[in-house]
Order: structure tokens, then sequence, then C-alpha cells
């Protein structure tokens, strides 16, 4: 594990400023090993891009690797809450990691505003009033799969995904919206490299679309696999198998596949367009809606700092909950379970020139809050 | 969902091509268990520098034939450079202390790799010559490269075969598996002929990794799922034995496949379908494990290991 920790504020600095000098300490732990590293990277490059943009020197942010493990990632937790004795906590990608941390971690009365997981159960009945997600709740993204496909008149879709926490939100997601009938639903091994068998399936199932989540070195596998078997079907997918890190991968194989997300690089707004160029400047490589949801989570802290300090929690959650900073999607507001009211968008596989990247289509579900609010109080 | 023939068929080829793809693997850690009494779990590292080797060469390129010959050398070369470096000085030690010093190299190497190459997956893909479906006599679609790949593997199996029993080398490897010592004391250079087990499969791994990671995402930690496997082959196998090798990976890929699909539509002859798919998943994914243990009971050693 790696000790990664940016101190952005100098003693010499707050006294030479004259400014409060109430430094506020974000532990952010997030997966940068392993083979799931470059969804915890982008989000971490997102979220310090922001960091080193804005004009303030008292935030310092901790980052920790949790290498995809949930134990590793509780004892980072217990490290950041009791010895570094962070304000506010951010970073982790997998929604298995998640439950294992956010519920002890925002039950000691520390803030998580999650960049990315968000699994259906902390939306609903198990949400506290300490956690916002900057990203979607687990499920959106799949029933906007859903509603696209039943839009554009897909009847008997195949559908499968990974037997963990957000494989399952997944399949809820897409068939919670979708109207047709399914040809067959599997649940695969978390990690399964190999799709021949359930690829061999499609095919015998008779069904005319296919949908999938497999985030990941899962989604890569299996997309080249599927290209090359020879089964026509058109495939559509939440923006996790078709990101930014994962496309120049897979490469032609995934050309012309429809993926829905909340976010695109060709969103017409100053923020946005702003944060693609810079994104590029600083990293040299383009952004994907990791790095996007990693930059809103930066700029939503920083625009609550502006009000409030996290010590006086009551002030800090109301100035989170106002959402009032520029966000990469435009408008942003949170519903009253602390998840986002959003436009998800269609986006089409294109190639620009030599690289592989999304164009947006349409919109598959306008303001879309979740389905597991109703289930939340606090 | 249909148990058509076609679907049988195709689950069939796809078990036999998992399967002798784990033999490529499967055949350099039984060598090198055998001849040398080794246990190498850096073997799934060599997988991952193959496929590596293939994507960068593949980049740089264009070929696939290259990119596969860059894999091999670079797995062989990185075997040989561990070989003399660090397991050299593990063949008098005890069993534990190879798996803590192969372990460690298991993480050198991920975090190596890392710092070579980035953490986002490269791009390696199949050539056009080779991609697409092609019409099997059953009527079957079976993609063309999975059929690629069960002939390479046993092209592979035959050269191994005939390696091992007509060739100098072969007596030697046979013999060291039988007495180390006593052919050391007749003359052979030990340290010579591990280098060159080590090497050859060395280079089977990085083959495998290469051709794998073509239609599969070539990352870092692809390699450790794979040698878990591979040592369950062995084990089902016979430490040693390459014929026990191609047999026990050829079982193992088809029980996982043919487990896989079947399993869940047994149980819903007697289980309403969502209990039945997750109990048959659940069973599939042990079974596996449970034909290791079958076959254990059955012959301690392993199906062609040396009988006790």
């Amino acid at each position: 594990m790696k000790l990664k920790s940016l101190i952005l504020s100098t003693a010499l600095a707050a006294l030479a400023s004259g400014a409060s000098a109430e430094s506020i300490k974000v532990g952010m732990i997030t997966t940068l090993s392993g083979g799931g590293a470059g969804l915890g990277i982008d989000v971490r490059d997102g979220f310090m891009l922001a960091i080193g943009q804005s004009d303030r020197t008292d935030i310092e942010v901790v980052i920790e690797d949790d290498q995809r493990k949930p134990d590793v990632a509780v004892q980072l937790a217990d490290k950041m809450i009791q010895s570094e004795k962070v304000d506010v906590m951010t970073g982790i990608i997998w929604s298995n990691l998640a439950m294992a941390v956010i519920p002890s971690a925002t039950a000691q009365g520390k803030f998580y505003l999650s960049p990315n997981a968000g699994p259906s159960a902390l939306a609903g009945k198990a949400c506290h009033e300490n956690y916002f997600n900057v990203a979607w709740q687990n499920d959106n993204l799949h029933e906007a799969a859903g509603a696209y496909a039943s839009s554009v008149g897909y009847k008997n879709s195949f559908i499968l995904a990974p037997n963990y926490p957000a494989g399952q939100d997944a399949l809820t997601g897409y068939k919670r919206m979708y109207e047709g009938e399914l040809a067959g639903q599997i649940f695969t091994k978390l990690g399964q490299t190999d799709y021949a068998a359930e690829i061999a399936q499609i095919r015998a199932s008779g069904a005319d679309s296919v949908f999938f989540f497999l985030p990941g070195g899962m989604g890569i596998s299996f997309l080249k696999q599927y290209a090359d078997s020879g089964v026509d079907l058109p495939v559509v997918g939440p923006a996790f198998s078709f990101d930014q890190g994962i496309l120049q991968a897979v490469g032609d194989a995934a050309l012309g596949v429809i993926n829905t997300s909340q976010w695109n690089k060709d969103i017409d707004n100053a923020t946005n367009a702003a944060f693609v160029e810079t994104f590029q400047v600083e990293y040299g490589r383009l952004p994907s809606l990791y790095a996007s949801q990693g930059f809103d989570t930066a700029n939503l802290l920083i625009s609550a700092l502006e009000t409030a300090h996290p010590d006086d929690a009551d002030a800090f959650r109301a100035a989170l909950k106002a959402a009032n900073f520029d966000s990469t999607r435009g408008d942003f507001e949170f519903g009253p379970n602390h998840h986002p009211i959003q436009d998800i968008y269609a986006r089409e596989v294109i190639k620009e020139g030599d690289v592989y990247t999304n164009k947006i289509i349409g919109v598959a579900l306008e303001n879309r809050g979740d389905a597991y609010a109703a289930d939340c109080s606090f | 969902m249909l148990m058509s023939t076609i679907l049988i068929i195709e689950q069939i080829l796809n078990g036999l091509q998992s399967g002798i793809m784990l033999f490529l693997m499967a055949a350099g850690l039984t060598l090198i268990f055998g001849v040398m009494g080794l246990i190498n779990l850096a073997h799934g590292s060599l997988y991952m520098i193959g496929a590596f080797a293939a994507a960068a060469v593949a980049g740089l390129t264009g070929s696939f034939v290259l990119a596969l010959i860059a894999a091999m050398a670079a797995a062989a070369l990185a075997g040989v450079l561990v070989e003399m470096l660090v397991i050299r000085r593990l063949y008098a030690t005890d069993h534990l202390d190879q798996v803590l010093a192969t372990f460690a190299l298991i993480l050198i190497f991920s975090e190596g790799t890392r710092w070579a190459f980035g953490s986002f997956p490269l791009f390696l893909d199949i050539p056009d010559y080779l991609s697409g479906p092609v019409t099997l006599p059953c009527g079957i679609q079976y993609p063309f490269y999975r059929l690629v790949l069960i002939c390479v593997g046993l092209l592979v199996a035959v050269g191994l075969g005939l390696l091992i029993t007509q060739t100098r080398l072969g007596v030697q490897i046979r013999a060291g598996e039988n007495d180390r010592e006593m052919i050391a004391a007749l003359g052979v250079d030990i340290s010579k002929l591990y280098t060159l087990v080590f090497a050859l499969g060395a280079a089977l791994a990085g083959l495998a990794g290469a051709l794998v990671g073509a239609i599969q995402s070539v990352q870092v930690g692809m390699g450790e799922p794979v040698l878990i496997l591979a040592f369950v082959v062995i084990v089902i196998g016979g430490i040693g034995s390459i014929k026990g090798a191609l047999i026990g990976a050829l079982l193992v890929g088809l029980t996982d496949t043919l487990g896989g699909v079947f399993l869940p539509q047994l149980f819903k002859l007697f289980m309403e379908p969502s209990a039945a798919q997750t109990s048959g998943s659940a069973l599939a994914s042990m079974s596996i494990y449970i034909l290791m243990g079958a076959v254990l009971i059955w012959r301690p050693t392993g199906l062609f290991g040396a009988r006790t």
C-alpha cells in the first residue's frame, strides 16, 4: 500500500494570507492498483484537477489504494478516521467496498461523497444524511439502457452481468424500464475472462438484442469475443463497459454500440469544455465519465466549503445539499436521498481520427432520480 | 433456453479450447515442479509478460506472428533471468520458502509492468486473417480463432511429447524427474538443464498469454486466475507428466465450461428458475475442485503421477 499524501497548505501561506487557517482533510480511498485501477486513477485525477484549479490552499487530500479488496478498504477507512482524523471521505469505486466502508464511516459522523459506487441499499433503506452520491445510483445507467432498448423496439433481450451487488443492480435496473421479454438472463463470475459459453447461449436463445454490464477487463474480453463470434445482435450497455479508458483496448469491436451515461465530453456547457481541455493538457489523455465524477465531487466539496466547515455538521450538510457548483453535466441537483436527479444520455461509440470515443445521440431518461428514494428516511 | 445439439457441441468446443490453453500453462508448471521440485507462483507473471510483449510488438509492427514470437522470447528471457537470479537459490529450500519467494516475484512483476505500461488495459487484437466465424460441418458457426487455438495447443502437445520421448533433452528431463541427484552424479549439467526447462516452461506460458490476451484483456494481474487453474490441472494430471497435464487440462476445461452451462439447466428440472440459476452457478464454480478431490481420492498422486 502506498501512502500518497498531497499537502496543499503550509503554515506560512496561512499566516501570509491572513485568512482562517482551519484546514480541511479529505480521505480518498480508491483503487489504484490491479486490474480495476483505471477507474480509480481517473477519479483521483479528476478530483485533484479540480482541487488544483481552485484558489483554496487549505484542502489536504490523503490518497490511499484499496487494491479493490474490501478488507483493505475497511482498514484504510479506520486509519483515516482514527489516526488521520479526516473530515470528509470519498473515492470508493466498487459497490462491495462501499458497503463495507460507508455505513460505518457515516455512523461515526464523517461525511462521505461518493464519486462512483452507488449501491441501492445506500439510496434506500440504509441511507444516511452524511452520505452524498455525486455520480448516480447504480441502477440509473441500466434503467436508461432499458428505456432506450424499449424506445427503439427491442422485444427479446438477453441480459448478463457479474454476480456482485452492482451486477445485480444492473439487471434489476434494466428490467425496471425495459418493456419487452427476456430471452435469457445470466450472472457471470466476477473477474471471468472467457465468455465463449455465454455467447453460445446468446446465439442459441433467439434474442433480438443483448444488454450487458461488465466493467473493466471483463467487458473488454466479452466485446472482443462477441465481435468475433458471428452473433450479430445489437448491443446496449451502460457506459461502464465503454468508457474512454476501455475503448482503446477494445478497438473496432465496440464501434456502433449504444451505451448510456450521465456525462459525455460533448455535453455543451462552459464547465465541461474547460474540464475536457484542461484534463487533456494535465494528463495527456481524454477524460472518462469517472474523471468527470471525480471532478464534480471535488467541486461540490469546494462549493460547500465556501459556506460551512464540516465541524458544523448541519450547516455543512445543508451546503452540500444545495449543490451550488458548476457541474460538467450542466445543472446539478440532489434528490431527497442525496442522489442526483439528472438526464441520462444515450451515446454511440465512434472513431474520431485514431481515437475511439463516444458521441451523444439522444436523451434516454430525463430528470431521473432513483427507485429507492421513497425507502429512505433520515 | 434451448438445449440443442448445436449448443452442446459449441460448448464442448469451448471447453476444449479453454482446456488446451490451460495445458500450455500447466505443461510448463508441471515440468518445473517435476524436474526441479520447485513451486513456481510467478508462472502467472510470465503469462502476463508474454501478453504485454505481444501487445507492445503488435502495436509497433502490426504483425501478429512477430507478436507471438516476441511473447515467447520475452517470457523465456524473463524466465532465464528469474531462474539465474532468484530460483537458483531456492532448489535446496523448503516448498514454503519457494512459495514466498515466487509470490514476491508476482508482486514485483505486477508493479513493474504497471510502471512500464501504465494502469489501463492494452490493446491486442487477433489479426484479420484469423478473425470471424466459420461454419462447421454440423452447421455450427464457431469463431475461427478459437479453432486455431485448439490446433496450436494440440501441436504444442505433440511437440512436447516428441521432445520428452525422442530427444536427449527429453531423456534428461525424465531422468531428472525420477532422481535428481543421480543424473548430476552421471555428469549431466544440472544447472543448464534447469535453466533450459525453466525457459521452456516460461516460453509456453508467454505463448498462452499472447494467444489468450488477443481475445481477452491484456492487463496487470491477468495471470493469477489462470495460475490457480493450472495448479489444479497439474494436481489432477500428476506432477511431472505432460500427458497428465494435457488430459487434466482438457478435463478441467470441459468440466468448467459444461458445468457452468448445464448444471443450472439440470437444477431447473426440479427447482424454480432463479434458485436453479443461483445454485447451479454456485455448484459450477466448485465443480473443478470437486473433480480434483474425486481424482485424488481415486489416484492420490494424480491420473498419471508417479505411483507410490
